[in-house]
């Protein structure tokens, strides 16, 4: 393998691994409430720049780290509760407004909270770059991996063994059903806006001491992080992870082959085209209508 | 003189045979009806008659064309019309418009001619309006002329379905359910309204559940089961169906035949 | 119940004739006739969106994509080929118009989130595609637009663009409650009340719906291809997916199914910012607030609920 293809595998896979993370939010609060979170790029954001400015003011990088991510789901559960509830029931269009709004609403609080300028973060343990196949690996993308690693197995086990987990994902396939059985469905969705913002900071935090953060890095990272949602089917969690992974190697291959002015285009042009062809994804289920 | 045929027709949902084989012909004028236990398809199979699904196998065969796998507007266009168990109304509009957009196919109304205003278009949305209006009386719903949709009681809802139908001027007209919900005194009218229909030279298929109903406007009625046709045949050839009876009481309690289908 | 609908109709579009004919008696200096010229601009993709979002229940998030084509194609064909502007304006619409035919089919055969995820990434990727072919387009700086003339007669000053875009204004908000009160326009709300009972009453919906979207994004790229002469310059801000929820926004905020609503919401939305500009820092926050705000509490709109409002009025003053 040439070292320039093993370069651009890395980084795809590094960057994929976020857009994964995002996607998983995306995916949980789809499956709960069958919203799309717009605002699910600001979480990113706001895990990153939460970090950055609590290290700023002398926390240890651990706490700083952990007190962001309860911040960041602090902010989901506020919004779930103040402006996705109210609306419960709205047509699409309504929510989506709601949503985009709120991610508006979450950046200008941004820009007012912090600035507007750049943030870093340190990376986890060290810049020596790791030589892998001739490419060099950055050690903070051996920890975006693994982390992420890590965050998938969780919930696989979290969805899969304990009762939380399966009473979410009950609701996500049948609402009524779920409700009959006396899960309380508004707290499933509820939990689950949590969950996802605390997905996204943690992806954020993951990604900032590789490529920095400000106030409007939520914007594309959400915008991706969704299609790559998309990618491996609306509400499933492995085709998330799967549709992130394989949209970040797309982008840093197509930009290293193709064209590196149109490195934002291909995750738009691969999800119209999973759109057009196979709505519901790589790994999703049948979007079924019943008359 | 078959105005309608259908040839094994079948459909299935993921392994699960809604409608398995069933073949039947409907004759012009006649009043048909077909009737089964819940889950027997009845519904699937109105769905396949107006091309809201696609079978997985089988013909339809509509006045000598063959309708098989062609979208709800061509079946619209050939001449069959219908309404729907699970009111779908618009809501959104008046009575009147409701009955109104069932004339859509009838006028020829150009993009360019609706943009203008055209003189012409003038003419032909106040013909649309009074046909509109006509049909409402036909159907029993002459106080409800400037009344909003959401506004009607279900009743009437279920009425204004058919008026809407019948504005597409149909060969053939099939009604789902038209009674499900009405109280006695309404059912009866709709009994009224079907004679009507009949009269005026109507072809009429109908599934509906009420007994009483079926066998008193029927010239012909088809059972379903388990999507499979169970027997066919005039009201008194079906009501002593020892199948029929079966399906809808079960084998033990054979010893009461009539009774439950009057 | 006719003369009522008559009534709607005249009633509104003299209201609007007569506010756009009064309204520089307000205007006392150019900036206010400059909000009040992008007011009209917007107002007028606004109706046209109606038409697709309002009247047939579709979504769009990538309109500002249409928008900035109109811009850019006629900005380029005069620009960088020399064309009169009254050929290059046709010319870009045409060539909008094509592209919301083919993209049309395939797009609306997607329903609800997967609609408003395809028109979005449509949206973004017209304005990723605007900001990188820079040699045509000037890139992220945008480009210059050489202003309208109409048979050699320059358009310039702040006068002549208002009547202008008066006058456009009134026609498409005429042209749209034509096309609502006609067969057409009933099938369009029949799409949005129950698709499949429009199919059955023989109403082709696909090929429906591919009419209104092409219609909308034609009033888009006019009133986009406007814009780029009348600011005489053109950026791919103008194109972007948060343009493209302004518009929505705009729309949803005067009342869908309302032609009036999505003029009223035009203006509501335009003119907010440019009182927001003094508490520049709030602006997001502030329009955030209010996208929220509205949609929670007043999710009919503006001019539904006001309506709502009146007739409630009405009633308690006849039971009183």
């Amino acid at each position: 393998m040439s070292a320039e293809l093993a370069q651009y595998l890395l980084s795809g896979i590094t960057i994929g691994a976020i857009y994964a993370l995002v996607a998983l939010g995306f995916s949980i609060i789809f499956n709960a409430s069958h919203v799309i979170n717009f605002a699910q790029g600001e979480f990113v954001m706001i895990g990153g720049m939460t970090t950055a400015s609590l290290i700023g003011a002398g926390l240890p990088l651990p706490l700083a780290i952990v007190a962001a991510v309860i911040v960041a789901a602090a902010m989901g559960l506020a919004l779930e509760k103040f402006a996705v509830e109210p609306a419960r029931g709205a047509p699409v269009v309504t929510l989506i407004i709601i949503t985009i709004g709120a991610s508006i609403f979450l950046r200008g609080l941004a820009t007012l909270v912090w600035d507007k300028k750049l943030h870093a973060l340190p990376p986890f343990s060290g810049q020596q770059p790791i030589e892998i196949a001739g490419a060099a690996l950055l050690p903070q993308s051996l920890w975006v991996l693994g982390v992420t690693l890590a965050i998938v197995l969780a919930l696989s086990w979290f969805f899969g063994r304990t009762l939380l987990g399966k009473a979410i994902l009950a609701t996500s396939h049948q609402r009524l059903a779920a409700q009959l059985v006396g899960i309380n469905v508004r707290q499933v969705v509820f939990i689950s806006f949590g969950l996802s913002a605390a997905l996204g900071a943690v992806a954020g935090i993951l990604i900032t001491p590789i490529t920095l953060t400000a106030w409007d890095v939520g914007i594309m990272l959400g915008l991706k992080g969704f299609a790559a949602a998309v990618l491996g089917g609306l509400g499933s969690g492995p085709g998330a992870v799967l549709g992130g992974l394989a949209l970040g190697i797309a982008e840093t291959l197509s930009a290293g082959y193709l064209s590196s002015a149109y490195k934002d285009v291909i995750a738009f042009v691969l999800m119209l085209a999973v759109l057009f062809f196979r709505p519901r994804g790589l790994l999703g289920g049948r979007i079924t209508e019943r008359v | 003189m078959s105005l309608l045929r259908v040839e094994a027709l079948s459909m299935e949902f993921g392994g699960v045979r809604a409608v398995d084989h069933v073949s039947f012909e409907v004759s012009r004028g006649a009043v048909h009806s077909i009737i089964g236990p819940n889950g027997a398809g009845k519904t699937t199979l109105l769905n396949l008659l107006t091309g809201i699904y696609a079978p997985s196998g089988g013909r339809i065969l509509f006045e000598d064309s063959d309708l098989t796998g062609r979208a709800p507007w061509e079946f619209a266009v050939a001449g069959v019309a219908r309404t729907f168990q699970n009111l779908q109304v618009f809501f959104n509009m008046s009575a009147l418009e409701n009955v109104m957009v069932g004339r859509y196919r009838r006028e020829r109304c150009s993009l360019v001619a609706a943009l203008l205003r055209t003189a012409a278009l003038k003419r032909a949305e106040r013909a649309c309006r009074e046909e509109a209006a006509e049909l409402m009386r036909f159907v029993g719903l002459g106080a409800w002329l400037d009344a909003r949709a959401d506004a009607m009681p279900y009743g009437g809802l279920k009425r204004l379905e058919i008026a809407r139908a019948l504005a597409t001027q149909p060969r053939l007209l099939l009604l789902d359910e038209p009674a499900a919900g009405l109280n006695p005194a309404e059912t009866l009218e709709v009994v009224g309204l079907i004679g009507k229909l009949s009269e005026r030279g109507h072809t009429v298929v109908l599934v509906e559940h009420n007994m009483r109903l079926v066998m008193g406007v029927s010239d012909h009625v088809l059972v379903l089961d388990y999507g499979r046709k169970l027997a066919e045949g005039s009201c008194e050839q079906v009501r002593g169906d020892a199948r029929v009876i079966e399906a809808y009481l079960g084998a033990a309690e054979a010893g009461e035949p009539a009774s439950a289908l009057h | 119940m006719i003369s009522w609908l008559a009534q709607a109709r005249t009633g509104g579009m003299l209201a609007l004739v007569a506010s756009i004919a009064l309204l520089p008696l307000a205007l006392t200096n150019n900036y206010f006739y400059e909000v009040a010229i992008l007011v009209g601009l917007n107002a007028i993709v606004c109706v046209g969106l109606n038409l697709l979002i309002g009247y047939a229940g579709q979504i769009s998030l990538g309109h500002a994509g249409f928008f900035g084509l109109g811009a850019y194609g006629s900005a380029i064909l005069t620009g960088r080929f020399g064309w009169p502007p009254l050929a290059a304006l046709p010319a870009a619409t045409l060539a909008v118009a094509l592209l919301a035919y083919l993209i049309g089919r395939p797009i609306l055969r997607l329903r609800g989130h997967y609609l408003a995820m395809a028109t979005l990434g449509m949206g973004v990727i017209v304005s990723i595609v605007v900001a990188t072919e820079d040699r045509w387009t000037g890139g992220p700086d945008g480009m210059p637009v050489p202003p309208l003339a109409i048979f050699g007669a320059t358009l310039t000053g702040e006068g002549p663009w208002y009547w202008l875009v008066g006058a456009l204004l009134a026609a498409a908000v005429w042209l749209s409650l034509n096309l609502i009160d006609s067969p057409a326009g009933r099938a369009l709300r029949a799409l949005s009340g129950s698709e499949v009972a429009a199919e059955v009453s023989g109403i082709d919906s696909a090929r429906q719906k591919v009419q209104v979207f092409v219609i909308s994004a034609v009033f888009a790229a006019i009133a986009g291809a406007l814009t780029a002469h009348y600011s005489g310059f053109i950026t791919p801000s103008k194109a972007t997916f948060f343009h493209s929820i302004e518009l929505v926004t705009m729309v949803v905020l005067g009342g869908m199914a309302s032609t009036f609503g999505a003029v009223l919401g035009a203006v509501v939305l335009t003119t907010l910012p440019q009182l927001l500009t003094a508490f520049k820092e709030y602006e997001m926050v502030a329009l955030g607030a209010i996208m929220m705000g509205t949609m929670i509490f007043m999710p009919k709109g503006l001019v539904p609920s006001l309506a709502l409002l009146a007739a409630s009025v009405r009633v308690g003053r006849a039971t009183a």
